[in-house]
Formats: C-alpha cells, structure tokens, sequence
C-alpha cells in the first residue's frame, strides 16, 4: 500500500508539473506580449488555452536533425540527462502538510529525506551535464560556447547559492526540507529572518535556470540559440520542458526556504475541518510559487542580459561575499541569543 | 538475497565496469562519463553503509564539482573530430602485472587480516549529519581549520596557473 | 548481510584498476581520473570500515580526502589547461623537456 500511495504521489505531481510547465510558456508568451504592446497567441482555443497543445504537437512532428560530425550517442544522451535532473528535484519539496484520504493519512511530499536540501544542491550542480555535454556533442563552436558559458555561470552561482542555503540551515538547525516548513509557521517566515540570504539565494535561481538577466547560454544575438542550436524536434522540446520545469522547481525551493512553503499565518488556530485545512494549504504553495513564477517571467521581459564579465564580477565580487556575510551575521545573532 | 545484497552486487558491477571502462576506453569522453557513473555507484554503496550525508557529498564535490571541472578540461582540449581523441595505451603487460601484483596483495591482507567488527546496528538507520557536524567542531578542529587554508591555497593557485600571462606592450 | 570483506575485495578490485590507468594511459586527464578513482576506493574502505567499527571516524577522513582531492582537481586541471596552451597537447609522453 506505501508503495501504492507512493507511485500515485510521483505520477500526480509529475503531471500537474509538466501541465504547469505548458501553461507556464503561455503565460510567459501573454505576459511579454502584454509588456510589449502586442496580443500574444489567443487564436487556439479559448483566448488562446490550447496554445501548449498546439506547440507541442508541432514538436512531435518536426524532423529530428542529428549533424553530421555530431558525437551522436552524447547528443542522443544530452536531452534525457537535462529532463531527468530538473523532473528529480521536484521529490523533495513539501507542498502541504498531510491530508486524509479514503481513511488513509498521506503526506504530501513524494520523499522526506533527512539531508534534503542539500539532495536539492546536488541536483543543480548535475544540471550542468546536460546543457556542456549538448554543447560539446553538436560540434558546433556557437554550442560549445554556450555549454561553457552555462558551466562556468553555474558553478559559480551555486556556490552563493550553497552559502546562503548555510543561514537557512543555522537558523532552523535542519537539513529537512519539511522540518523548515514546519519552522516558518505563523508570520515567522525566513525571509523576514534571513532578507540578504533570500536575496542572493533569489538572485541564484534566476542564474541556475538560465533566464535572463543571466541567460547568457543561449543568448540568441551572440551565440545564436547556445547548447540548444543543434537541436530540433522533441529533442529541442526536451530542452525547452526541462528549462521551465527548473523554472517551476526552483521557485517552488524558494517558496519552501524562504517564503513560509505551504504555511498559511493563522489557519491552523481557524478551527477549520482538518480537510479542508490541508486543502487550503496546498493552494497557498500553488498560489505562492505562481506568485514567484510571473515574477521571474516579468523580470525577464524588464531587465536586460549582461555581459559575460559583469556576470561573473557579479557572482564573485558581490554575491559570494554578501553570501558569506550573511552566514557570518547570523551565526553571530544566533551565538549572542543561545 | 535480501533488497541490500541485490543492491551491493547492482552497484558494486555498475562501479567496476564503469571504472574499467573510465580506464580502458579509447574515448577520452566516454572515459570522463563513465567516470560519473562510478561515482554514482560509490555514493550507493556509501548509502548502504549507512552514510547518507557522505553519499550527497560525494554526489555534491564530486560529480558537481571535480567531474565537471575534468569535463572543462576534456572540452576544451579535445574536439568531437580530432585524432588525437583516441589516446593509445602503451606498455599494458608490465602495467597489468604490476596491477595484479597489487591487487593480489591487497586482497589477500584483506581476507586473511582478521578485522575487529562491532556488532551492527538494527532497525533504521540514524542520521549522521549531526555527529559528524559536532566531530568536526570538537575532536578534528585543527584538521577541518588545516582543510579550509588548503582549499584556499589550491583556489589561488588554481587561479594563477591557469591565467594566461599578459602580453607585453 | 554483506561481509567486510566484499567491500574491501570490490575497493582494492577498483583501486588496481585505477593503478592500471595511471601506469598504462598516456593522457594527461585520464591519468588524472585514474587517481581519482583510487582515492574513491580508499574512502570506499574507509566507509566500510567505519560502518563496521560503528564509529566515524573513518567518514571523517574521508571529508578529508575529498577536500584534497576537490584542492588537487582545481590545481591538476589548471596544470593541464596550461600544458595545452604551451604545448598543444596532454600527451604525457610528449612533455619531456625536464627530461634530462
């Protein structure tokens, strides 16, 4: 029966991800279009739903291009290794407490590991793989590029990234992702303990998945489409559906870190029946990941690229010693309280 | 056979096979991928030894961090056509013997030494991350301080080596 | 339940195969991964050890050689990036000068 539930759990999130991953490439389509005076793609079903549909059966039915002097196996390879790191990570992250179903007490969170933040970290530092190895397999200088450019970029934000993961850790004392839910009840969300962790931490995301102001891997005026250049058809739209399920689990990490996760301030104490308490609770982690979401999305239709040494500059004269600081002045409010 | 024996003998294969072919592919790319699968396999057997904080941080440090920092090194080295790609191995008898000199020796003290094994602990395992924190912070301070001063020596260094050199005016 | 011994038997299997890498290949980043792989059959035992002992202390070495061996990737791969720049190759053989 646990493995029962469990499969259940893995197969409802993982296709509430990839139906919020189409929608989501709607939404960034209206949002850019609404900020830059256009319409948007509204001739697909209702005001334009049926969009994702559309797109993704143009994909399927495109011809798949393989070049020449490609290594064929790493370019088989590299898609599958990008979709099956940014669809892993989404295990760990809590999107509600527990929740009674058929008489039977369901956790809602595919896998409570005890070291789960730091099983978050090791999956960004593998989604490096996938995007140098499309980049070197293509034989193509634009890809190979952008594959560095996008190792280099993410080897550097994971560390700010790591260090301000560090405060989270000293001021909950958990690696548990669950538990630092559990911590941020009422108003006591981590945001509000650790601003300058979040914003560095925030600041990362944007760089691991790759959206502008940091999507320099792909940076269509200089690298024409980056690692991805070589690629068409589904092996493209692999591409494509694990970088905006990064986008998705990204925000959702930040939700569960910073932003109280499915806390709800005062529903506990609201005397509501137990279902529809949980039920409420998960639509709060809905509701704040979107928030974040069209956040990300509005961001890159505001701010420009940077440059490639600004980016750097940026991650390691700032980022990295605003990160560093943060630990420092945590540890020491939290050594003067004890 | 219970679940644990099945799972030592899966990763144990997955590590020598991967490890040989690491050793003996003509491929330098195929060698730096399977290198990754060895480590995999090590961060599995870690995992049924109980130690789940090593396992992620050999996942972390070394397939985040060292294998991608080879994988610099293959790319930019090495192009997907290029001859020199294929990299030769020379002198395989005296190497093999040597190897199965070593190896014989080393098993042998293994399997004759008489190691000293605590009984094993039941039931679910317990978390090592927090002992392992208070460890490092009381009995192996010095080292852990030693550990950091040696990262940050070879992160200089690292950075001076590799810089290339200005060109004079 | 596994013996100690098979862990030990599967690191020094590991191990010798790394010494293969290291006396037989001529590249310069195979060799490098070879030693890699001997250091992950050494913390292999350690592991082993430790969980048979009941005791950390052998986790706590192998923190140790991980930071040596994440130190020795940063300076190892920065000396062969250098190599290639000078030399335009990481054939170890070819590398000869200091050869007297």
């Amino acid at each position: 029966m646990e493995i029962l539930i469990s499969l259940i759990k893995i197969l409802v999130v993982m296709l509430v991800l990839l139906t919020c991953v189409a929608y989501l490439v709607l939404v960034e389509r209206r949002v850019s279009a609404f900020i830059q005076n256009r319409i948007g793609p509204n001739r697909v079903g209702y005001k334009g739903l049926l969009q994702p549909v559309a797109d993704v059966l143009k994909l399927f039915i495109k011809e798949d291009i393989v070049p020449k002097l490609a290594n064929k196996p790493l370019h088989r390879l590299a898609p599958i290794i990008a979709i099956v790191v940014s669809l892993s990570t989404i295990a760990v992250v809590p999107f509600g407490d527990k929740i009674n179903l058929f008489g039977y007490e369901i956790k809602l969170q595919i896998a409570s590991v005890n070291i789960g933040i730091l099983y978050v970290l090791a999956l960004t530092g593998l989604g490096v793989y996938g995007i140098a190895i499309a980049g070197w397999a293509s034989n193509n200088k634009y890809s190979l590029l952008g594959g560095l450019r996008s190792c280099a970029q993410i080897i550097s934000y994971e560390l700010s990234m790591g260090i301000s993961i560090i405060g989270v850790i000293l001021v909950t004392s958990t690696l548990q992702l669950d538990k630092i839910v559990e911590f941020q009840h009422g108003w006591r969300w981590l945001i509000l303990l650790q601003p300058i962790g979040f914003i560095t931490f925030f600041v990362a995301i944007f760089a691991e998945t790759n959206r502008l102001p940091f999507d320099l891997p792909e940076a269509e005026p200089e690298l024409v489409g980056g690692y991805h250049t070589e690629y068409t058809g589904l092996k493209f739209g692999l591409f494509f559906l694990a970088e905006y399920a990064n986008m998705i689990t990204g925000s959702a990490i930040v939700v569960t870190l910073y932003l109280g996760g499915w806390q709800f301030p005062y529903l506990q104490s609201s005397g509501l029946p137990e279902f529809w308490t949980s039920i409420i609770q998960v639509g709060t982690f809905a509701a704040k990941v979107g928030a974040v979401l069209l956040f990300m999305v509005i961001i890159r239709w505001t701010v420009p690229r940077f440059r490639y040494d600004q980016l750097m500059d940026l991650g390691w004269k700032f980022m990295l010693p605003l990160s560093i600081a943060n630990v420092i002045v945590t540890a020491f409010i939290i050594y003067l309280f004890e | 056979m219970s679940l644990i024996d099945i799972l030592f003998y899966f990763f144990a294969t997955i590590a020598v096979v991967s490890a040989s072919i690491v050793v003996f592919s003509r491929n330098i790319i195929y060698s730096a991928f399977s290198l990754l699968f060895t480590f995999f396999a090590v961060a599995g057997l870690y995992v049924l030894l109980n130690a789940d904080f090593l396992a992620i941080t050999q996942l972390l440090i070394y397939v985040g961090g060292i294998l991608v920092l080879m994988l610099f090194g293959v790319m930019l080295t090495h192009k997907v056509v290029s001859v020199d790609m294929k990299t030769g191995t020379l002198k395989i008898l005296p190497a093999a013997l040597i190897t199965s000199m070593i190896a014989g020796t080393l098993i042998g003290i293994f399997t004759v030494t008489d190691w000293r094994v605590a009984p094993l602990q039941t039931g679910d395992p317990i978390p090592t991350a927090k002992g392992i924190g208070e460890m490092f912070m009381t009995t192996w301070l010095l080292p852990f301080e030693v550990a950091s001063v040696i990262l940050l020596i070879a992160l200089i260094g690292a950075a001076i080596i590799a810089r290339r050199e200005k060109e004079a005016k | 339940m596994i013996p100690l011994n098979y862990y030990l038997a599967l690191s020094a299997i590991l191990f010798s195969i790394g010494v293969v890498g290291v006396l037989a290949r001529r590249n310069a980043i195979i060799v490098f991964m070879s030693i890699e792989l001997m250091l992950n059959s050494v913390n292999l035992t350690l592991v082993a050890f430790s969980a048979y002992l009941g005791n950390a202390t052998g986790q706590m070495f192998v923190f140790f050689v991980l930071t040596v061996a994440a130190a020795e990737a940063a300076v190892g791969l920065a000396i062969i990036i250098a190599l290639f720049r000078n030399k335009m190759t990481v054939n170890i053989d070819e590398i000869n000068i200091m050869k007297w």
